[in-house]
């Protein structure tokens, strides 16, 4: 099983705590990963803001680095999305196929294909809120939307995260409502954005808890950027972190 | 023609924080109520597939079905008549009301006159319109626009409308009892209902195998529009068409529940043919619905029964207001219909979204809005209709991220990495994401840094 990872951009650049979390978490589970030396990003923040034109050699860069893996796994849900389902800027070959068929975010690959049944490593004596993004319910199914409330209630990054030792997750309202972030949408719907992450963080500071994590380290770089803001006393955890044992 | 600055628009109605928490809560109870509703119905999310195929084969088949209804319509002795786009529209109905020296008209429930613009087309012929449903009064009485498709006054508070009503009835601006205001406006509109020369009203659904127009509603005020008098006109857009009853039994469950959760509506109502002694038209409208079914892409918002279901779900639209889209049908489905009347006009409003994908999956005919908004921006780069200084940024961001050495010096130079992504380097505003939210910091080693420093440049390889 030749297993690549994948790290966006903005992880590289702004988190790389959540790299080296993925990364270590995938290893302590058994898992030989490879990290492509060559990758940049998956052409989201251009093809995502309609500049499909301008995405397409990015989006042939991550073929070449990825083409030859069973697995890539990135901690990411909206750039797995991305190549999963909205590849299409970059020539349709069998190579770019392979690609989008075999990209798993990071909750699918632990749930679904090596099927994790624990994190004993894994402690955080905590409340938490767990916010998943929109690319990952809506995009890739990782957890039951509420706009179907007669589909059975399922939540890949709910049953992991309950693996922790020690972790209470609590409920608040709107759970699944957009955080505001949206990529290029987040720069030029400024107002409306910022409103609503500020919303998101209202409710989910009324529910009393101080720790919010994520599959979608994305939604929390702008949450974190709207709480710093009016200097809300929040912590902001990806997943991997969480189980990979770190910052208990 | 200056295309509408949605963004800009949205801020005007933030910055009344008041009436946007008042209007978020309003149209996301209804987004809930909906959700309740659907939760009643076992087979909801069949019945939406079901109402999705009716459509497309009713589209698919459409000109069988318009001329169907059009022979039936004909035999239970309504006239019927077919306008190419607005102006034909208009004329049309000008010309049935001045022909029988009609200068008073009541009307009910159209959004397609709306996307006509015939108020004021009819005004300026001398002819008196009043709107008859409480939400388009109160609009057409402050002379602003529907701002939902549903609800046209969603966005004023009962205590706005006591004060409107006060203004123009005279009426007591301290209760802002819907009950009351309801009452105040009837008692006023009812009289030009009895004296008016000609009612008309729009059309939920045309039924071909009866050529029937239906309409949906809680204030009957279409019944009074079409029936009291003799003279009645019914605009219909071509895609309202649906194949008999059996098929209208399906929207009708879908209909009010998405809209507003209710399981029906007070009146669901029939006008297959004039009241004795009188006149029924059958306005069937086109305005750019052909050229959209003949579109690939973008023929599914066709499948539209204007619900508002999408809109009440969208975080964007309740947090900009039904005005900031400076259009007709606002929200979701406007994002997607409004480009296809007027692309330079409304090329920003595809970017008016998160692409959440909430609005396509409340949408009771699965139209996959949020597909579509994807697919709109697309074409505005195509089309050349990006501003310059956003096609500059992607093309930077495009040929940085495409090139890891150039992507690994842009990331690693410290602040220049707000540079490469184009959420920050858009436009150079990096101020805008900055104004409300924090810039989060550049890590002092990327993760590429920390991968080569503790495992070595080479795939799998340790240091």
């Amino acid at each position: 099983m030749r297993v690549g990872l994948m790290i966006p951009c903005y992880i590289d650049m702004f988190y790389p705590q959540v790299g080296v979390a993925t990364l270590q978490l995938l290893e302590k589970l058994g898992v030989q990963v490879d990290y492509p030396f060559d990758q940049t990003c998956c052409g989201q923040p251009m093809a995502n803001s309609g500049a499909h034109i301008e995405a397409k050699a990015t989006e042939e860069l991550f073929v070449r680095n990825f083409a030859d893996y069973d697995y890539v796994v990135a901690p990411s849900g909206s750039c797995v999305h991305h190549v999963r389902n909205k590849f299409t800027a970059a020539d349709d070959t069998p190579e770019r196929r392979h690609v989008s068929a075999h990209v798993w975010d990071l909750p699918e690959f632990l749930c679904e294909v090596i099927k994790v049944e624990e994190f004993p490593w894994a402690r955080f004596p905590h409340e938490v809120a767990l916010h998943v993004s929109c690319s990952a319910i809506r995009g890739l199914g990782e957890q039951s939307m509420s706009e179907r409330p007669n589909d059975p209630w399922f939540s890949k990054p709910r049953n992991l995260l309950q693996k922790v030792n020690g972790i209470s997750i609590t409920d608040f309202d709107r759970p699944d409502e957009c955080c505001g972030f949206g990529g290029t949408f987040s720069v030029t719907e400024e107002a409306v954005s910022a409103a609503m992450g500020n919303d998101k963080l209202e409710r989910i500071g009324a529910s009393g808890v101080r720790y919010i994590v994520s599959p979608d380290m994305s939604c929390l770089m702008h949450l974190q950027g709207c709480a710093h803001r009016d200097r809300e006393d929040f912590h902001f955890l990806h997943l991997a972190q969480v189980l990979n044992g770190d910052a208990a | 023609m200056k295309s509408v600055d949605q963004a800009r628009n949205a801020l005007a109605f933030l910055e009344d924080e008041a009436h946007e928490r008042a209007f978020d809560a309003l149209i996301w109870g209804l987004r809930e109520r909906r959700d309740a509703a659907a939760r009643e119905v076992a087979e909801w999310e069949e019945l939406r597939t079901l109402a999705s195929q009716i459509k497309e084969h009713t589209l698919t088949n459409l000109a069988h079905y318009l001329e169907m209804f059009e022979a039936r319509a004909t035999r239970n002795g309504a006239m019927v008549h077919w306008a190419r786009d607005a102006h034909e529209h208009n004329q049309i109905v000008y010309e049935i009301l001045s022909s029988h020296n009609a200068r008073r008209l009541v009307k009910s429930k159209s959004m397609l006159t709306e996307e006509c613009e015939m108020r004021p087309f009819l005004e300026r012929r001398g002819v008196e319109v009043t709107e008859t449903d409480l939400g388009e009064r109160i609009q057409q009485l402050d002379d602003q626009p529907p701002t939902h498709i549903v609800g046209p006054a969603f966005q004023k508070t009962p205590q706005d409308v006591a004060e409107l009503f006060h203004r123009v009835y005279g009426s007591d601006p301290r209760r802002a009892d819907p009950v009351y205001l309801a009452r105040v406006m009837r008692e006023h509109t009812r009289p030009l209902i009895l004296a008016a020369d000609a009612g008309m009203t729009g059309a939920n659904f045309a039924v071909a195998q009866t050529g029937a127009v239906v309409t949906v509603t809680n204030e009957g005020n279409a019944d009074l529009c079409g029936n009291v008098p003799k003279l009645r006109i019914c605009s219909v857009g071509i895609e309202k068409i649906i194949p008999g009853n059996d098929e209208l039994a399906v929207f009708i469950r879908l209909l009010t529940r998405s809209a507003t959760g209710e399981r029906i509506t007070q009146y669901t109502s029939h006008f297959a043919k004039p009241r004795a002694g009188g006149e029924m038209h059958i306005v069937l409208v086109d305005n750019g619905r052909s050229q959209r079914l003949a579109d690939e892409r973008f023929w599914p918002s066709l499948k539209c029964i204007r619900c508002g279901a999408c809109m009440n779900t969208c975080p964007v639209y309740r947090r900009s207001g039904g005005l900031s889209y400076g259009a007709t049908y606002m929200g979701p489905i406007g994002i997607i219909m409004m480009p296809a009347a007027d692309i330079r006009r409304y090329r920003e409003l595809p970017f008016a979204s998160t692409i959440n994908g909430s609005c396509s999956n409340v949408c009771p005919v699965q139209i996959d809005i949020h597909e579509q908004i994807y697919q709109w921006r697309e074409l505005m780069d195509d089309a050349g209709l990006f501003s310059t200084t956003k096609k500059a940024a992607m093309k930077v961001a495009g040929a940085v991220l495409s090139n890891p050495r150039v992507y690994r010096a842009a990331a690693e130079g410290g602040l220049a990495a707000l540079r490469v992504l184009p959420h920050f380097a858009l436009y150079n505003r990096v101020n805008a994401w900055g104004r409300r939210r924090d810039v989060p910091d550049p890590a002092k080693e990327t993760f590429h840094q920390w991968y080569a420093r503790t495992r070595g440049r080479a795939k799998g390889e340790r240091p």
